[in-house]
Formats: structure tokens, sequence, C-alpha cells
């Protein structure tokens, strides 16, 4: 946990912690150094070099193991302050500690670089793993409406006579049904990579929030006619300076979620409210709400709930996130106590209330 | 009665294949052109009274074609574009283009503004009156009547409406509205903008947070139709 921290340190300056730390401990062993003998200092010195093992690079781990034996000898092998050493046998217990000091503390660093390796190596089975997710539910999502558009014009150019005026006008609706999800499902892989592509900016401009939102909603009240979608906006709601283009982007996949997860005559329900420079919007469902174990992960590219009924690519509610943090704001999903889903989007805005002009 | 000429404009052999069938069965002539210099050569030749025309062309960008056409064309121009950034469409606008459409469109959207754009060709004049739909604006007395009722306006409410009648089908881009009607220091105050508009519907849509006469073009402007 803390080593991603520390390697955001420089060399030098984990070099200089490292160096302390041996000081502060041979201070601490100096201390002691009355009540026990030197080669119990020897060990102590080594515990400090382990621990920074542990947590730096390999040049601070080999400035610590080298001044820590340095320091052993200067200081506490007799004859003191010099780095003499008169008996053989110290002169072996130096070599080994210095060894041992090495050693150990390289291979502690070694280990610690494997399991970061291993970790990596696990993220990028994940993201492949994902890719793959992605593959097969992007392969179904575009293949099954083309499937559809090729079935029915083979129909209609290959044996027309065959078929009834109904039947013809059926086949129709279907082709113009499938090259509408076809859209759909473009749409959003455009978003994910203009999000993908780190360059987008939002561009803001006076956005009356009213007006967006009964737009978006007549946007899919076009394609779902039978849907009834409930619009709550204070007649004070003043002009938010945004980027409308992503905000409608935002409430127009929640919405068409919505539409398209819960029960057709379920209440599906748009409303924004602002305090101070904060505009917030909710869209509410009536359906069966998320699993509460799965509410965290929603948000996640090509993430898709676990009894999810196939179609759908796992893109349209990380693009809200995506496009709600692009604007500075943030996304909250919780279950309603009366059932469904309820999405909280919090955006900090500038504001205006220049609205009912009538001094003129 | 002559048939309307309609000249396309579009490297893609499907969409002009279709847009032919398309129009044609909708009584319009239809001439092609597979790129820019061609189209602006045709266009010289046979004086369309409508040009559809790609953005997205292979010698010359669709921007450049629109500037040196509009040097001597004056019928309407509608553009077609596959991508979805609202500056090319604003661009395109401020070049001249008359109204757009993006690539995936509805046919019966492309007739429709098809449509209003021939229509609207025919020289209005110097007419003391504009009606469309059920708004009657009579220009000399400066009265607005909704279904023959007089309806109260402030002067920059009037002038918005006006020009806006004045360009009855036409997708009026924020920057030219706000030039036309607070003038040239005012293009960064689009907020005037959107609460004149916001005034405006109440007092002339049904519903004004469903509006069928001032209809918002996302992020790029205003389009004055009839209603319903």
């Amino acid at each position: 946990m803390s080593e991603l921290n520390v390697h955001k340190i420089s060399t030098g300056r984990q070099c200089l912690y490292s160096g302390l730390a041996v000081i502060v401990v041979a201070l601490f062993c100096g201390a002691i150094s009355r009540y026990v003998g030197y080669h119990v200092i020897a060990f102590v010195l080594l515990l400090a070099v382990s621990v920074v093992a542990m947590f730096f690079d390999i040049i601070p781990i080999l400035v610590a193991a080298l001044m820590s034996a340095l320091v052993w000898d200067f200081f506490f092998i007799p004859p003191y302050f010099t780095f003499t050493v008169n008996s053989t046998e110290d002169t072996i217990f130096l070599l080994i500690y210095f060894v041992v000091a090495i050693t150990g503390s390289i291979l502690t660093y070694k280990i610690r670089r494997a399991e970061m390796r291993a970790r990596a190596r696990e993220e990028r089975e994940y993201t492949f793993r994902l890719y793959n997710t992605l593959l097969n539910s992007l392969s179904h999502e575009l293949r099954t409406p083309i499937a559809t558009i090729m079935a029915a014009t083979d129909n209609l150019v290959h044996q027309p006579e065959q078929l009834t005026e109904e039947g013809r006008s059926e086949l129709l609706a279907e082709i113009s049904k499938a090259t509408y999800r076809l859209n759909h499902h473009v749409e959003n892989l455009l978003n994910m990579s203009r999000l993908e592509s780190g360059f987008l900016k939002p561009r803001n401009d006076w956005c009356d929030i009213n007006e967006l939102i009964y737009f978006t909603v007549g946007r899919i009240e076009e394609n779902y006619p039978n849907r009834k979608i409930e619009v709550e906006v204070p007649a004070d709601l003043p002009l938010a300076n945004t980027d409308r283009g992503l905000l409608e982007q935002v409430i127009f996949n929640l919405l068409i979620n919505a539409v398209i997860y819960t029960p057709g005559n379920s209440l599906i329900k748009v409303s924004a409210s602002c305090n101070e420079d904060i505009v917030t919007l909710n869209i509410d469902d009536s359906g069966g709400g998320f699993p509460e174990a799965e509410i965290e992960k929603v948000f996640d590219k090509f993430y898709r709930l676990k009894n999810a009924n196939p179609g759908g690519t796992g893109l349209g509610l990380s693009i809200v996130k995506g496009f709600v943090e692009a604007l500075g704001g943030t996304v909250l999903l919780v279950n309603r106590k009366s059932g469904g889903a309820s999405f909280t989007i919090t955006l900090p805005v500038e504001v205006s209330y220049l609205k009912n002009i009538s001094n003129e | 009665m002559n048939r309307p000429l309609i000249l396309v404009i579009d490297d893609d052999i499907q969409i002009r294949r279709l847009l032919e069938i398309t129009l044609r069965a909708s009584g319009y002539e239809v001439e092609m052109a597979a790129t820019g210099r061609e189209g602006i050569s045709i266009a010289a030749s046979i004086k369309p009274d409508l040009v559809l025309l790609d953005l997205g062309l292979p010698d010359k960008s669709g921007q450049e074609v629109l500037r040196e056409i509009r040097e001597w064309f004056a019928n309407p121009i509608l553009v077609l574009s596959v991508l979805t950034g609202e500056e090319e469409i604003v661009d395109a606008l401020d070049n001249g283009a008359n109204d757009y459409l993006t690539k995936p469109y509805r046919t019966g959207e492309l007739l429709a503004r098809v449509r209003s754009l021939l229509k609207r060709a025919q020289p209005v004049g110097n007419l003391p009156s504009i009606t469309s739909g059920n708004l009657n604006i009579d220009l000399v007395a400066k009265v607005v009547k909704n279904n023959g009722e007089v309806l109260k306006l402030t002067a920059t409410e009037y002038a918005l409406l006006v020009l806006f009648a004045r360009n009855e089908g036409r997708v009026l881009t924020h920057q030219y509205l706000l030039k036309e009607i607070w003038g040239p220091g005012f293009l960064n105050q689009s907020q005037y903008l959107r609460v004149y508009v916001a005034q405006l519907r109440k007092k002339i849509e049904k519903d004004p947070n469903r509006p069928e006469i001032i209809v918002t073009e996302s992020r790029v402007g205003y389009r004055f139709t009839e209603g319903r």
C-alpha cells in the first residue's frame, strides 16, 4: 500500500531518509551499548536495514547497508572511533555483517519487485478479461441488429412475392428498430473513445437546464412514445454555465437505461434543483433497482450486472460517470426505499439568475 | 410546373444513390457530383434550386466548397455532416449554409428540410406582414397576433421574433442571433439569448416546455418553424 507512494519520492530523498534511519537507530544503539555487547548492536542495525529494504529502492537500501556496517565498525567495534578492527573474529563478523546486510536487503527488494510485477500482471489480466467481455457484448450487440437488417432485407429483396403486405411492413419496422439500436451503440462507442482519448474538454456556455431536460426527454419520447417521463424543475432554476452537449448525453444515457430496463408502465422522473452554485439533477425510476453488491461497480467500463439480460454494452453508465467527472461533478447511485434506482448528479457550476428581464 | 432541381455533392456512392432515389421519388430533379471541384462546376452550369452538400469531401473541405459556391450562388444549401462536433456545423452555417443534418438522419427529416428550404427560397419580398402557423406579425404596425389574439412583447422580444420569422426553417446560430439583436459586443453574453428565448416561448408556444415554434438545435442555435 505505502510502497506505491514511496516510489514517488526521488532516489536522493530516499537515500537521505534511509541514512537518517540508520543514524537514529545508531543513536539508540549508542544509548543501549552500555547494557549489551556490540554483537547485539549489529543485529539491531541489521533490523534497521531490513526495514529500509521493505520500503525503498535498491540504491537507498545499499546506502543503508553500507552505512550501518561503517557505523558499527567505527562506533561500536573496539577500538572505538577508528575503522581498525583488532581481532580476527571481529573482522570475520564485520565481513559477514556486510554480506548479510547486502544480500538480505537485495533479496527483500527482489521479492517486493516480483510481487509488484505479479500485481501488474493481474491488473493486465483483469483489463484483458474486461476487454474480452467488451468484445463479447459488443459483438453480440452490434451483430444482432446487423443480422436483423441483413435477414430482413434479404427477405424483401429475394422473395418479395411471398410476403404479405403486413409481413413486409413488419420487416421494415424491424429494420428501422435495428438501425436505431445500432446507431445508439455506435454513438456510445464514439463517446467512449472521446473519453479514452483524454482530449475531452468541456466547452461551457450558458445553459437553460429546464429546457435541456425537456429537450432530452423529448428525444426519448420520440422513440418510446408510450413511456411517460415526469419532469420536476423549479420555475426559478438559474442558468448554469456548463457543457450542454455532455450534460445532454448524461441525462439521455440515464433515461434510456431507465426506459429499457424498467417495466413499461413504471414511472420515470427527472428533477433538478439548485443550491447556491450547486446544481443537482435526479433521475429516478421505479424498476427493480440495482443489486446492492454491484452498485459500486456499475459505473466501471464494460461492467454488466451479473443477471443482466443480453443487450447493452456496459458503456452507458461509464460514459455517464466520465462525462459528469469531465464537467467537474459527481454521480451517485442509490436504491430508493420505495423501490427503483435513483441517480443523483451534483454539478458545481457558475449560475446566472438573469431570468425574466422585464425592465425594458 | 417545373420540378425543382437538386444538386447532391457527396463522395459516397451509396449515399448518392440513396439520395437520388429518395429525392426523385419525391418529385425532384437530381444531379450528382462526387467531389468538391465537380460540384462547384456542375452548380455553375445547371444553377440548381438547392444544393445538398456533404462536408467530408476527398478533394476540398466542405467548408471551402461552401465559401466558393456562396460567392455567386444564392439558392439554399443544406449541409450533411457525419461529424458530431458542433463547431463544424456552426462554421458551415457561418459560411453560408442554410441548414444542416447530421448523418445518420431520417429520410422524413431530410425531405421536410428540403421542402422548407425550397419554399422559403421563393422571394418573400417586402411583405408588410409575416404569417406562420398561428402567428401573424404585422411589420408595419409592429403587432403580433397568436390565433388572432394580440401578444404583449417587449422591444427585444419583438425584434427576436421578427428575425426568427424572417428566417423560418433556417437554423440561426447563437452567435448570429446575439450579433443581430444585441450587437457584436454581446457575442459572449449568451445568457441574454437563453432568457429571451425562454420568455418568447412562454408567450407564443402552446407548451413552452415542449416548444414547437422556436425549436432548439442543441449547442448550435434555434430554428423557427410553423409549429403544428
